[in-house]
């Protein structure tokens, strides 16, 4: 048993090993990058540092990283059963709009607010899901590839959001501006910022309790109910899973219908906490989500920690263009460190299984895997 | 299966070659990982112009020598000779230079490539990847009697010719020594003794065969000499003259051989799997698995033999839920037609899939979640929808007890195991929930010989309990020792029944080619 427990020390000590040395190669890219520009590159890192130290921008970083986590345990959702779902982005935004246009109607104004921001939570959620349930169902009875079925439904959702966001429509326009957005929510129904950092007005989401909540909720469905394990499994291997009792299609289906209720929280903390009414001009969040699933490995607390990542990179990038240096560069950093941790989590993967081999002893004759192509 | 020697006369006489270097000569090799010793002092040289055996249980050492002969591993000590020089492969591209190919077990062809293009891949430089190349690959197929066209798409080819494309492929790369590792496992036996012909038609023309089995028949059948490694080390080598299966057997456990005896029958009259009009389509539509019907009562080991493809895995699927069937399907009194087959398995149904890593094992996920695997939803894994980590870590560990099985711990991934370990946690898995129905696919294939005699043990113990069983294997022996019935499937249809006490297995084997129809 001591030997059982150095095996897990060992996997887990390269796989905590991994990021690290992905952080370190993202970070050497970017210095490469800002070297050739001219820049030093410590000099610039500082600088960004202080920048995101200052409490408007710690505030700023833990707002995002809500709906980038949110985001991107809707895609982890599908990853963990070997789903793609590159519609996230369509999911919330459909979902956003529909919840936003409910809470602002007046045939419930006579709704308390409180009531009316659970309805809104559901709707955004039922929305979500049944869009994502049209890549499911396709999936399951025609055998449509889910990554061409939501990639496509962005696209309708991207045109019926367009399409219903006008005056003619749910949209209204304040006067003096050309932004279209659907009306404002009533007082009552705005959720009030969490003052949890000092020395500035600016308030965290109070979503972002939604986001922890979720997270843990993730965590649990996977690895403790019955539910979890046979969409793991799954994930692992379909004809495995298929012959241990698990009914594929019904699979794909839920999964999908989980993944897009989740996708349809993710506008809702700038919903209740700023903007307090939709509008089209946040897209693109259902991608980064996949990143930061990528980057988390589609774990609770990984994807934590990639979306404040994520979150602090975007905030302290506003600095770079006060020091004349190319904000674009930091997005050369974030597609940089995610490819970086995918290629260093599959080399820690058959790193680790290398010496589990070993350490089993017999290792070789089980080995008709790593015979070279 | 025949097993009839060759009786090409040349082969006893002596021969040229004989008297150069041997083509490979392994001195003293030894090869450590850490904390195991994969190979002490290995000795043995392999005759130019012969096929050479090396026979060993699974983890004897067998696959971590020709490693090394191949240049996939470097050997801590001793040397390795080709003819008659010392040779230190760093790498296989370093063998493949050398005149050393290696046949893996499992096919590396591209599905959507022709054959020509297949054998080419990767090694462009030689012919190019036009007429050159395919006029070379033609030469080579008629001078070795490797019935193969270049042109011809990969997909439609069936297993046999896959091989022989295997084959094409290291002769094309210049081989002048094969090493064949465990090539039959995939064969149905009329394509064994295809590959044999084959075979003796490579050494007729120089080339030199180093054949990897545990399959001791076979290895009788067409080696000239066989070595025989037990544990990492190199026992003895002999002729096949000079030994029988037995005697051969022995040599590789180091003990008597066990062998699965008939036991008295505790067959009661109590059906427990009541099977009707069972009809299994294939993609056209046509009945792989026709009209099968059968009964199997509490106690009793139903055997199906027949050669391999015949609808013995659709049979097993349609069983288990996995493949739409018609007709009708009672386990214990209760009717699963149309049901999941999860509802099957929580109704009593146990599962020794045929292919562990396809159907059996999460390959990539720790031995404890394997054992919740196909159990996920009963005790001690679950109860009320939750899973419940701790107590099947715990019910894995006596599984890991009373199994047998060698693990250094349960937070092992499955896929490091070896395959006989492997199969003994399968079966420990199965039999923990006291299935009222075991439906086993060769239990014991790719198995050694002692992991063998302890599975048939506990699927005969089970059975004592009052277990239902259908058997379905290759291997007849195991059939006829472990079944109270065997019936005969034949394209399809069970078309004999034979009472195991009685048979042999060349009447089985005959009943299998379809010979002996009758009405059932």
């Amino acid at each position: 048993m001591r030997l059982a427990g150095r095996i897990d020390l060992v996997g887990a000590g390269t796989r905590l090993l991994a990021p690290v040395v992905a952080l370190l190669f993202a970070f050497g890219i970017f210095a490469a990058v800002l070297g050739v520009e001219g820049t030093n590159a410590t000099d610039a890192f500082s600088q960004m540092f202080e920048y995101a130290a200052l409490p408007d921008s710690q505030v700023d970083i833990l707002n995002r990283a809500t709906f980038y986590y949110l985001a991107a345990v809707a895609v982890a959702f599908g990853f963990r059963m070997g789903l793609f779902n590159i519609g996230v982005d369509g999911q919330y935004r459909l979902a956003t709009l529909m919840a936003a246009a409910l809470g602002s109607a007046s045939f419930i104004g006579w709704l308390p607010g409180v009531l009316r921001i659970i309805l809104m939570v559901i709707v955004a959620m039922v929305v979500g899901a049944a869009w994502a349930a049209i890549a499911g169902l396709l999936r399951a009875t025609r055998g449509v590839s889910e990554v061409i079925s939501t990639i496509m439904l962005n696209a309708v959702a991207g045109g019926l959001v367009a399409f219903l966001n006008t005056t003619d429509h749910w949209g209204t326009r304040p006067e003096g501006s050309n932004a279209v957005s659907t009306p404002l929510l009533p007082k009552d129904s705005w959720l009030p910022n969490l003052p949890l950092i000092g020395g500035t007005e600016a308030g965290v989401f109070a979503f972002s309790v939604v986001a922890v909540i979720v997270g843990v909720g993730y965590w649990f469905l996977l690895e403790r109910t019955r539910f979890g394990f046979d969409l793991r499994a799954t994930g692992y291997s379909p004809t495995v899973a298929a012959a241990s009792g698990v009914d594929a299609k019904r699979m794909v289906v839920w999964t999908m219908v989980i993944s897009g209720a989740i996708a349809g929280l993710v506008g809702l903390p700038q919903l209740f906490g700023e903007s307090h009414a939709f509008t089209d001009s946040v897209g693109g969040i259902g991608f980064t989500g996949i990143a930061i699933a990528l980057l988390g490995r589609s774990r609770p607390v990984g994807m934590a920690l990639g979306a404040l990542l994520w979150a602090f990179l975007d905030r302290s990038s506003l600095i770079l263009d006060l020091a004349d240096i190319p904000r674009e560069i930091v997005v050369i950093m974030q597609g940089s460190t995610v490819l970086a941790v995918v290629v260093a989590y599959e080399l820690a993967k058959r790193l680790s299984r290398r010496m589990q081999r070993r350490r089993v002893g017999g290792l070789v004759e089980t080995s008709q895997k790593e015979q070279p192509a | 299966m025949s097993k009839s020697k060759p009786t090409d006369s040349s082969r006893d006489e002596d021969r040229a070659a004989e008297h150069g270097p041997p083509a490979v000569e392994l001195r003293g090799i030894t090869k450590r990982f850490p904390g195991v010793v994969a190979n002490r002092d290995v000795s043995l040289a392999v005759r130019r112009g012969t096929i050479h055996a090396v026979v060993g249980e699974n983890g004897a050492g067998k696959s971590t020598l020709m490693k090394i002969l191949y240049g996939m591993q470097r050997p801590d000590g001793g040397s390795v000779l080709v003819d008659g020089t010392p040779v230190a492969f760093g790498s296989p591209q370093q063998a493949i230079a050398a005149g050393i190919g290696m046949v893996h077990q499992h096919f590396m062809l591209a599905d959507n490539f022709t054959v020509g293009e297949n054998i080419t891949l990767g090694a462009e430089r030689r012919h190019g990847i036009g007429a050159r190349a395919a006029t070379r690959i033609r030469e080579l197929a008629a001078r070795y009697g490797l019935d193969i066209e270049p042109d011809e798409l990969t997909e439609n080819l069936g297993v046999g010719d896959r091989q022989r494309v295997e084959i094409l492929k290291v002769l094309y790369r210049g081989a002048r020594i094969l090493i064949l590792d465990e090539p039959t496992t995939v064969l149905v036996p009329q394509e064994v003794d295809e590959l044999f012909g084959n075979l003796r038609e490579l050494t007729g023309e120089g080339l030199t065969i180093i054949f990897i089995s545990h399959k001791l028949d076979e290895v009788l059948a067409v080696a000239d000499e066989i070595t025989v490694i037990r544990q990492g080390t190199t026992i003895t080598t002999v002729t096949p003259a000079a030994v029988t299966a037995r005697q051969l057997a022995t040599l590789m456990v180091g003990s008597e051989l066990p062998s699965p005896a008939a036991p008295e029958s505790l067959v009661t009259d109590e059906p427990v799997l009541a099977v009707a009009g069972l009809t299994v389509r294939g993609p056209a539509g046509r009945p792989v698995v026709a009209d099968v019907g059968f009964t199997i009562h509490r106690g009793e080991v139903l055997g199906i033999a027949g050669v391999e493809g015949n609808g013995q895995a659709e049979l097993v699927e349609a069983i288990l839920g996995l493949h739409p069937a018609e007709g009708t399907l009672t386990l214990a009194g209760r009717s699963l037609a149309g049901q999941s087959t999860r509802a099957r398995r929580e109704a009593g149904m146990g599962y020794i899939p045929a292919d562990r890593h396809r159907h059996g094992l999460l390959l990539d996920a720790p031995l404890w979640e394997n054992r919740m695997l196909g159990h996920q939803t009963e005790r001690p894994n679950a109860a009320r929808g939750l899973l419940l980590p701790g107590a099947a870590r715990t019910d894995t560990q006596r599984i890991l007890a009373a199994y047998d099985v060698r693990t250094p711990g349960i937070e092992v991934a499955a896929g490091a195991l070896s395959g006989g370990n492997q199969q003994k946690l399968i079966v420990g898995r199965e039999l923990s929930s006291a299935p009222k129905l075991l439906v086993a696919a060769h239990p014991t294939r790719g198995v050694d010989v002692g992991a063998q005699a302890a599975i048939w043990g506990q699927i005969r113990q089970a059975r004592g309990n009052g277990m239902g069983v259908l058997l379905v294997s290759a291997d007849l022996d195991e059939l006829i020792g472990l079944s109270d019935t065997i019936k005969v499937i034949h394209r399809g249809r069970l078309v004999a029944t034979t009472d195991p006490a009685s048979t042999t297995p060349e009447h089985l084997g005959l009943a299998m080619t379809g010979a002996l129809e009758e009405p059932s």
